[in-house]
């Protein structure tokens, strides 16, 4: 057996200071005031305002209109996030069910153009789609947000590869079991993909969450803003003659990054088996 | 129940590949049919025709009187027992087995009663609460099954069930199909490769060879009159000894090796015979007997197989382990046991000594007596 030795522990710490160090300033950074920070750099020990700085974070009218709080600002965020994750989970599901499960000519050219889509990113085609939503009146709305960053290759891909490592013979089973498509996919796709399910929630809530530039660009109304655009705008607004509000900012980024990781914990256990085994 | 009648069927993939050519089976109710032959036989494809899994290029397939050639596989009254169990993983046994009922809109206490019995017959009904992943591969045969039984189908349809099972529970699962099949006298139809699994299950066996049907019949019958080499080779374990010959008037001359028939067949020159490993017994000093060159020996126990070579062909004698075995051994074998083949053709010719059709018609007097 291998024996822990003094240099792995080097290894381990040096990894826990470099991932967890700016984290640790960020947090403590944000316990204290504007000015301390501003005249003595970042912080290591806790500062005495925690409290204050977070509930003024999460509740105080801010912005131009002086109507948007932190607590508004997150409740976008997951609906963004968990609208986006479900909604390209639905989406990319059904068109790998269709892809694999029925015969249609085409369906390999089909699979193999919305492979290379993969290799776009989203601002390649951010203009197209900020026109189309604008015609459709549409910007300034949850839809308008949501829905055009839904059609997913990478879901698609991934559901598709794990739909055809599911046996045929279990299609078949069900056919003479007197299931018909949908039910098959109810029944017996829809159970077989949950930790597929899991995995692909998690990391298309944390992209929607972390998503910058659409929001930025489809959401004039500050009551759409979302989490990440605000971290921005704290800075912005409080330029001038003031200091600019640091500890709310590193707050904020705080703030911003809870949900995500405590998505990633619930569904970790699922996660790692979705991605690396099948449940058969 | 129902009888299946299989009339003509082919099925030709997209490229012209032939896999089942115009094969026409006529299964009576309650009978069990066992499809056998080599992999690419088009065994399982016929099944799966039968079944509703692949669409059937020609001819019809009847079930009970109802050509169901363009029925949906749940609406033809079957039931599949597959390979790989093809059990649903996220159900449990209850469920796996209630899942046909439930979508056929069965009330749920006759579920409950359907599941229940089929679980005493199995004896999984401890097992009724657990994942398949929780059990055994025999364990998951019997929930397969079990699934097929509570739908009371008009036919089992049976694809190589066992081939996934260790050899002594294939054996014990074998005897158990056969029961429940008596029992239930549900039609079967069974595909295998396995010509032990075949000869003990079936009612009647069809063996299958590139698409075609080379012999369809009673288990013994097939192993006792071969309707072709290919049967011959196939059916029976050690396989049927296959040699080039030529008869000579009442001679059979294998190169330098001679047989004297006692009488002339009514075929010409150039013949294969075929020589069941068992028929073969050591020649006393005053009879004739070919003379087989020793290779290897194979030990089974209750008998002892000697492989070997007369002039040059490979042989092989199924004899009693009492018997030494030397560097080489004088064999005969009686006439009317022996198989004669068209040498080009490989198809059984009319044979001049025809015991086992006279003993076979024997056997048929003392069922019907019986019956």
């Amino acid at each position: 057996m291998h024996r822990t030795k003094l240099f792995d522990h080097v290894i381990l710490m040096m990894g826990v200071f470099f991932m967890v160090g700016p984290l640790l300033v960020a947090l403590m950074t944000s316990s204290h005031e504007a000015a301390d920070i501003h005249r003595n750099g970042l912080q290591i020990l806790p500062g005495g305002h925690f409290i204050d700085t977070y509930t003024t974070v999460l509740t105080k009218q801010g912005g131009f209109t002086g109507k948007i709080t932190g607590l508004r600002m997150m409740m976008n965020s997951l609906i963004l996030g968990i609208g986006f994750a479900a909604g390209k989970i639905i989406l990319s599901m059904l068109a790998a069910y269709a892809l694999v499960y029925f015969r249609f000519r085409f369906a390999t050219i089909t699979f193999w153009m919305i492979f290379t889509t993969l290799l776009l990113p989203l601002e390649v085609r951010i203009l197209p789609s900020y026109e189309v939503m604008n015609t459709l009146k549409l910007t300034n709305t949850y839809t308008g947000l949501i829905v055009p960053l839904l059609a997913s290759a990478t879901g698609t891909f991934y559901f598709r590869q794990f739909f055809k490592s599911i046996p045929d013979e279990l299609l078949e089973a069900a056919r003479i079991d007197g299931a018909g498509p949908f039910k098959f996919f109810i029944d017996v796709i829809v159970p077989l993909s949950k930790t597929m399910i899991a995995a692909i929630f998690i990391i298309m809530f944390v992209y929607g969450w972390n998503q910058y530039l659409w929001p930025t660009l489809m959401t004039t109304d500050e009551s759409f803003f979302t989490l990440v655009r605000g971290i921005k705008q704290i800075l912005l607004v409080w330029v001038g003659s003031n200091i600019p509000d640091y500890n709310e900012a590193f707050a904020l980024a705080i703030l911003a990054m809870v949900p995500p990781v405590m998505i990633v914990m619930i569904f970790q256990r699922w996660f790692i088996k979705g991605l690396t085994e099948s449940d058969k | 129940m129902a009888a299946i009648n299989i009339t003509n069927v082919s099925k030709i993939y997209a490229g012209g590949v032939e896999a089942v050519k115009s094969v026409s089976i006529d299964i009576a109710d309650g009978e069990f049919i066992v499809l056998v032959g080599p992999s690419g036989c088009g065994k399982s494809t016929l099944l799966r025709m039968v079944a509703g899994l692949e669409a059937i290029s020609k001819g019809t397939v009847e079930i009970g009187d109802r050509v169901i050639n363009d029925v949906e596989p749940a609406e033809r009254d079957i039931a599949m027992v597959f390979q790989n169990y093809a059990l649903y993983p996220h159900m449990t046994v209850y469920n796996n087995l209630a899942y046909g009922l439930k979508n056929r809109g069965t009330p749920k206490a006759e579920i409950d009663a359907r599941v229940a019995e089929a679980a005493r017959m199995l004896e999984i009904e401890q097992y009724l609460t657990r994942k398949p992943r929780a059990l055994s591969g025999g364990q998951r045969q019997r929930v397969a099954m079990g699934r097929a039984i509570v739908r009371k189908p008009a036919a089992f349809l049976f694809d190589e069930p066992l081939s996934n099972l260790d050899a002594k529970l294939r054996v014990s699962m074998r005897g158990e199909i056969k029961q429940l099949q008596k029992r239930l006298g549900t039609t079967s139809l069974y595909v295998t490769h396995d010509q032990l699994e075949a000869m003990t299950l079936a009612d009647r066996l069809v063996v299958l060879n590139g698409g075609q049907i080379e012999q369809i019949g009673r288990p013994l019958d097939v192993y006792h009159t071969p309707a072709s080499t290919f049967v011959a080779s196939f059916i029976g374990s050690p396989a049927m000894n296959l040699l080039r010959g030529t008869r000579d008037g009442n001679t059979l001359h294998f190169g330098s090796q001679v047989l004297d028939l006692g009488r002339a067949p009514a075929f010409p020159g150039p013949i294969t015979v075929g020589i069941r490993a068992e028929d073969l017994r050591i020649a006393s000093a005053d009879e004739q007997s070919l003379t087989l060159k020793v290779e290897y020996i194979e030990e089974l126990g209750a008998q002892r197989l000697v492989h070997g070579t007369v002039d040059g062909k490979k042989l092989t004698a199924s004899l009693s382990p009492e018997i030494e075995i030397g560097e080489t051994m004088a064999l005969t074998i009686a006439p009317e046991r022996l198989h004669f083949f068209d040498a080009d053709t490989g198809r059984r010719l009319a044979q001049p000594f025809d015991v086992s059709a006279s003993k076979r018609d024997t056997a048929q007097t003392l069922e019907m007596a019986a019956g």
